[in-house]
């Protein structure tokens, strides 16, 4: 036996495959009792995976996972809460139209009548309050309070059942900033208390702030574990990047032209209100492609929808070759008509009817075009004839254009999308994402697409959270972070870790 | 248990597992005629020789399938916007009303005028029945089924009060309209193919059946084969998809409940235009929910629809007779089986697609 | 005091007419606040209305029947629960199914053992339930008003009535009041905090379901055990629905629910006393208007141009653990 404390929380190589995908690969983890440890990682990293088999949601495949030095099976939330872990997920797990002590008391009620385990938890949480600043009326209608005192309904509720081990799923992400400071100061209260803390997040100055170690992913593996204190943002923006196999696309310098879409002061809300995009002014000209670099959900999304028209803005200025776009212009078929063609992020959820065949997809947002048919009616062998050529041009395999869409690889249903979007001639093309769950093939093949498509005239905006890619196609660079446009670099001048802090926030002030 | 939705071949997901989920209604239909101290053996022998065993018995099934045809192309249509259109009953009631107006009220006109204006009054009137629930859910958010649910015993009432109040034929206490003029119905079709020689027993089967026919191929035409139906698929199978192809999703669903309250109206049609000549009360008898079976059965393709109403056909004529020879078994087996069949083939489909990718994969090792 | 008599009488009449809708209503009431949509009440007080009379006729005891009414009402929505819960089934499918199943199958029995087009046996003495006079009614029939009220519309009900007015209570104590309650509660407006609490989510839902069947089950065995003499085809008509009405109208709340239900009760209740009368002024007033009037108030209510009815979150939506 040795003297040093158990660590709080030990994984010890933990694996999770979903069918092909794996999600975690041999990861391993330590957390010491009373810190705060940080987990980094882009979207997809796999961080949030780990986090549902550390609280029972999913069953690892292989791996050990330890509390307090002693192994555990958990296998479900139960299991988990029994062995003091407590969750605060990114969306909220609260019934909204009950009251603040009811969600307290929510599986922990302590008797099958409610009044005496309320009262006890009506006492309980006077004591929290007390103990950490926990502040909050037990009788308000969780509904009815602010996205920061929901959260702070969150972790009341995993304090009450006992934790010693708080997990937070990127809990700023609903915050405002004031918000954030406050959660930041409850954790260290949490922490001068004994308890044990998991940050997951993609913002680097939360971690820098907030944690005491942090650990790395990337691609469903730990990359690295390090003191805090002992790095940098820098350090970490590269790490979750990554030094992939050098994304280097050759290109011909740009012959920029006149300016097509310029944007001025466009600031988009989300339907509870909150700020998603703000004060974001660029101009985009023939023949470049200018690249959003950003750890995604800092606006880049809601940058891409309300020029495509699928958001509306709340303010701010669009026009589209000088001209300036009214609401009328702003309708997705109106911006297709006017030569603005978008490739969405989410190919399956926006971009694709999965459950049509790959031909009827060709004709997505296009299906009113004459020469697909006569008056209302539709040819299909117009549309096959149409699909094939682009299946063709664009190397879609299987080449069989009766096949349902779903059956398709993710290189090939965005070649489908890239297809029908390219070959209709845009003056600017939006594009989200191009290479997400993409082969390494199709990748080279979609890039060479985009430059081509550059060389000749088209006015391209770039959405990645991929850096490589936005370093690899771009001629300019601007950095995204918290809704704001945070800096704009030369492609050919840019560096990877100036714009890693810039996508930080960390850079000049916006 | 996954959630993952089951793969299974194409060719079984049209037909094998409608097919099994039937097959499966059946027994369970058998087993009530075990129950009820019968032979299902000598039941089902009787029951399709009474529905397909003569001219007229076929008339009779054809007769019952041109009911299930209309309803059930209303749920599809409605099926494939992603809406449940459970309304047929009531947007049928209310274009058979229409349609009664029509038929009295235009009598002075000639019979090529009369005919197809009365149709399109009905088709009016169960479409407006129909886009009511429609607009509400597009721009007040308030669901079509509960809605439609309420639409129906609504018309129920409202058809109470105009046959018993306004539209009673004088002097009579039936709750029934006047009968209509002889130009204003649709011709039996033992009286439409007599020209051709043929000699058909006077049945009820009349040319709604051809209308029938003729709505087949339209809404295949329509949902499969034109620029709307493309539209309400897309909406059906992918509102966000939808959004980003410019299309409204409110607007399509308002569009594709009109259509399948239009196509409820075609009950209103056949029934009170070419059978009863008059406006009776409760003239859909249930054939709206029935429909949704058929529509599930038919898996909402026009084709499927159609052999699947034929079915109901079978099921509703030949039920009709053997009920006069074995009187325990009453045509309300019909609705048993129908309401069998929607558990099977719409409710527990996941638990049949099970069934049948287990049994495809045993058979595969075999 | 003619005029009091007047008003108890159709009090009195209103009371036996919403005890079905109440019954109904707590069911779907119950069923929706745990997340399953549930429009097969309809069939399932059917198919307890059949099963009753039957047990009813066979035992001569109208509690043997009520629990045949019951056990019949019970498997009926277990089957809405096996398509609901456990295969993540479209609940509106099911209960349409379960709907036409039962008013198939009730007839189809009910000819084979009768022989009389459906319509079971009329029911006699012990087979029904007597109507109770409840204590103090014939002493406090003097004192005005209120007295003649206890003893005409309060008093005098069979058994399940009062049955239905206590499920009423039991149904508001145990879901403010009790563990299950706050469970339900929570399951039917986020399934994923429930689910994330350590509770099954579809044991709490199944536990719903079958509370559900068996408030139908009484509802179908007061209609023919108590209030007719036996079964008739089709004898619910459309009460499944008025309830579920009642639910909404009432935004799935148990005192509310009751309120709707009485006042569907006296509609329907003046709807009858107005049959045919000429009221001065108004001329013969539509029966059917009164009676569609339910149906009515619901569609404008859910379009939210009076108030605003919202049904749980989650109702509707089979839950899909994810992430």
């Amino acid at each position: 036996m040795s003297d040093a404390p158990a660590p709080a929380i030990e994984l010890v190589a933990i694996s999770k495959s979903f069918g092909p995908v794996q999600a975690n690969k041999d990861v391993s983890l330590s957390v010491a009792a009373g810190s705060i440890h940080g987990i980094v990682g882009e979207n997809g990293a796999g961080k949030s995976t780990l986090m549902s088999i550390l609280y029972g949601f999913y069953e690892a495949d292989s791996g050990e996972i330890r509390v307090g030095g002693k192994p555990v099976s958990i296998r479900s939330s139960a299991d988990a809460i029994a062995a003091g872990i407590g969750m605060v997920h990114q969306h909220f797990m609260l019934v909204e139209p009950l009251s603040v002590v009811e969600n307290v008391v929510l599986g922990a009620e302590g008797g099958a009548r409610l009044k005496a385990g309320i009262s006890q938890a009506r006492t309980e949480l006077a004591r929290l309050a007390q103990d950490y600043g926990l502040v909050i009326d037990p009788d308000a209608i969780v509904g009815e309070l602010s996205v920061g005192l929901q959260q702070r309904v969150e972790i009341l509720k995993a304090l009450y059942r006992g934790a010693e081990i708080l997990i937070l799923d990127e809990p700023t992400a609903v915050l405002t900033p004031p918000e954030a400071d406050q959660l930041f100061a409850l954790l260290r209260a949490l922490k001068a208390q004994g308890k044990t803390v998991i940050l997951i997040t993609h913002k680097l100055r939360e971690i820098m702030d907030a944690t005491d170690t942090v650990s790395v992913m990337r691609r469903g593996e730990m990359i690295a574990h390090v003191r805090t204190a002992e790095t940098s943002p820098a350090a970490l923006a590269e790490a979750m990047v990554g030094r992939r196999v050098l994304l280097r696309v050759e290109k011909a310098p740009r012959q920029r032209g006149r300016p097509v879409l310029e944007v001025a002061g466009l600031s988009v809300r989300d339907e509870r209100g909150v700020e998603r995009l703000s004060e974001a002014s660029l101009t985009l000209h023939e023949g470049e492609i200018v690249g959003i670099a950003g750890v995604a959900g800092n606006g880049q999304s809601e940058l891409l929808e309300v020029l495509a028209g699928l958001m509306q803005p709340s303010r701010g200025v669009i026009r589209l070759g000088g001209a300036i776009l009214n609401a009328g212009d702003r309708t997705p078929s109106r911006l297709r008509r006017l030569g603005l063609m978008h490739i969405p992020e989410d190919r399956q959820r926006m971009g694709l009817v999965t459950a049509f065949p790959a031909a009827e997809n060709t004709i997505l947002g296009y299906h009113r075009d004459p020469s697909f048919g006569r008056g209302p009616l539709l040819s299909p062998s117009r549309i096959v004839a149409h699909a094939l050529a682009g299946i063709e041009a664009y190397d879609v395999r299987p080449a069989d254009p009766t096949l349902k869409t779903a059956k398709f690889s993710g290189g090939n249903q965005q070649k489908l999308v890239l297809a029908r979007e390219i070959e209709r001639a845009p003056k600017v093309l939006l594009v989200g994402q191009p290479t997400r769950g993409v082969d390494i093939g199709a990748i080279e093949f979609i890039h060479r697409r985009l430059i081509a498509l550059r060389d000749a005239g088209v006015a391209i905006l770039l959405v990645s959270v991929e850096l490589d890619e936005v370093m690899a196609l771009s001629d300019r660079i601007l950095a995204m972070c918290g809704g704001r446009i945070t800096g704009e670099r030369q492609a050919e001048t840019a560096d990877e870790k100036d714009i890693g802090l810039l996508m930080a926030g960390v850079g000049e002030a916006a | 248990m996954s959630a993952a939705p089951i793969e299974l071949p194409r060719w079984a997901d049209i037909a094998l597992v409608p097919l099994i989920s039937v097959a499966a209604s059946l027994l369970v239909a058998g087993l009530v005629v075990i129950g009820i101290g019968e032979n299902p053996l000598l039941a089902t022998t009787l029951l399709l020789k009474g529905a397909l065993g003569s001219v007229e018995g076929l008339s009779f099934t054809l007769y019952y399938a041109t009911n299930f045809i209309f309803t059930g192309l209303a749920v599809a249509v409605a099926f494939h916007a992603g809406l449940f259109n459970i309304g047929g009953e009531g947007q049928a009631s209310v274009a058979g009303i229409v349609l009664t107006f029509a038929c009295l009220g235009l009598a002075p006109l000639p019979g090529f005028l009369l005919v197809p204006l009365a149709i399109l009054a009905a088709a009016a009137g169960g479409a407006l029945y129909a886009f009511v629930p429609g607009w509400l859910q597009a721009t007040r958010g308030s669901h079509v089924v509960i809605t439609t649910i309420m639409f129906n015993f609504i018309a129920a009432n409202l058809s109470v009060y105009l046959l018993v109040e306004v539209m009673r034929k004088p002097g009579s206490m039936q709750p029934e309209s006047a009968e209509f003029a002889r130009h204003a119905i649709l011709t039996p079709m033992h009286i439409l193919l007599a020209p051709l020689g043929l000699k058909l027993p006077d049945t009820p089967l009349n040319s709604a059946f051809l209308l029938a026919l003729a709505a087949l191929f339209a809404v295949w035409l329509l949902i499969y084969r034109s620029r709307l139906g493309y539209e309400i698929r897309t909406v059906g199978a992918n509102p966000r998809a939808a959004a980003y192809a410019g299309i409204s999703p409110a607007q399509i669903t308002m569009i594709a409940m009109a259509i399948s309250g239009a196509l409820a109206g075609g009950l209103a049609v056949n029934e009170v235009m070419g059978v009863q000549h008059r406006l009776t009360l409760d003239f859909t008898a249930g054939y709206g929910f029935v429909g949704i079976a058929v529509a599930l059965m038919g898996r909402g393709h026009p084709a499927g629809v159609g052999l699947a109403a034929l079915l109901f056909g079978v099921l509703y004529q030949g039920g009709t007779e053997l009920s006069f020879d074995q009187p325990k078994i009453t045509r309300d087996m019909v609705v048993v089986i129908g309401g069998v069949i929607i558990l099977f083939a719409g409710a527990l489909e996941g638990l049949f697609r099970r069934f049948t990718a287990a049994g495809l994969a045993l058979a595969r090792k075999g | 005091m003619e005029w009091v008599q007047t008003i108890a009488v159709i009090l009195d009449s209103a009371i036996r007419l919403s005890v079905p809708l109440l019954c109904a209503a707590m069911a779907g009431l119950w069923s929706e606040r745990a997340g399953v949509v549930d429009i097969g009440l309809e069939g399932k007080m059917l198919i307890a209305a059949f099963a009753s009379a039957v047990v009813a006729f066979s035992t001569g005891s109208a509690w043997a029947g009520l629990g045949a009414g019951i056990l019949a009402s019970v498997l009926l929505a277990l089957v809405h629960g096996f398509a609901a819960i456990t295969w993540r089934g479209n609940q509106i499918v099911s209960g349409v199914a379960i709907n036409m199943l039962a008013a198939g199958l009730t007839v189809i029995l009910g000819n084979a053992w009768y022989g009389q087009g459906g319509r079971t046996p009329p029911l006699e003495g012990a087979a029904r339930f007597p109507d109770l006079t409840l204590p103090l009614a014939a002493t406090l029939r003097d004192v005005p008003v209120l007295g003649r009220l206890y003893e005409e519309a309060i008093s005098g009900h069979a058994a399940p009535a009062y049955l239905a007015f206590l499920a009423v209570l039991v149904t508001a104590y145990v879901l403010k009041h009790t563990r299950f309650g706050l469970r339900l509660r929570a399951v039917g407006e986020n399934p994923a905090a429930v689910d994330t609490a350590g509770i099954s989510v579809a044991w709490l839902r199944y536990g719903a379901v079958i509370i559900c069947g068996a408030l139908c089950g009484l509802g179908g065995t007061y209609l023919a055990v108590s209030q007719s003499a036996g079964f008739l085809p089709h004898m619910i008509a459309g009460k499944g629905f008025i309830a579920l009405a009642a639910v909404i109208f009432a935004n799935w709340r148990p005192w509310p629910v009751l309120g709707a239900c009485l006042l569907f009760g006296v509609f329907d209740a003046v709807a009858i006393r107005l049959q045919g009368v000429i009221v001065p002024g108004l001329g013969q007033v539509p029966v059917q208007a009164i009676q569609a009037l339910p149906y009515v108030l619901t569609v404008i209510l859910l379009a939210g141009f009076i108030g605003k009815a919202v049904p749980p979150r989650a109702s509707g939506l089979p839950y899909v653990k994810e992430r």
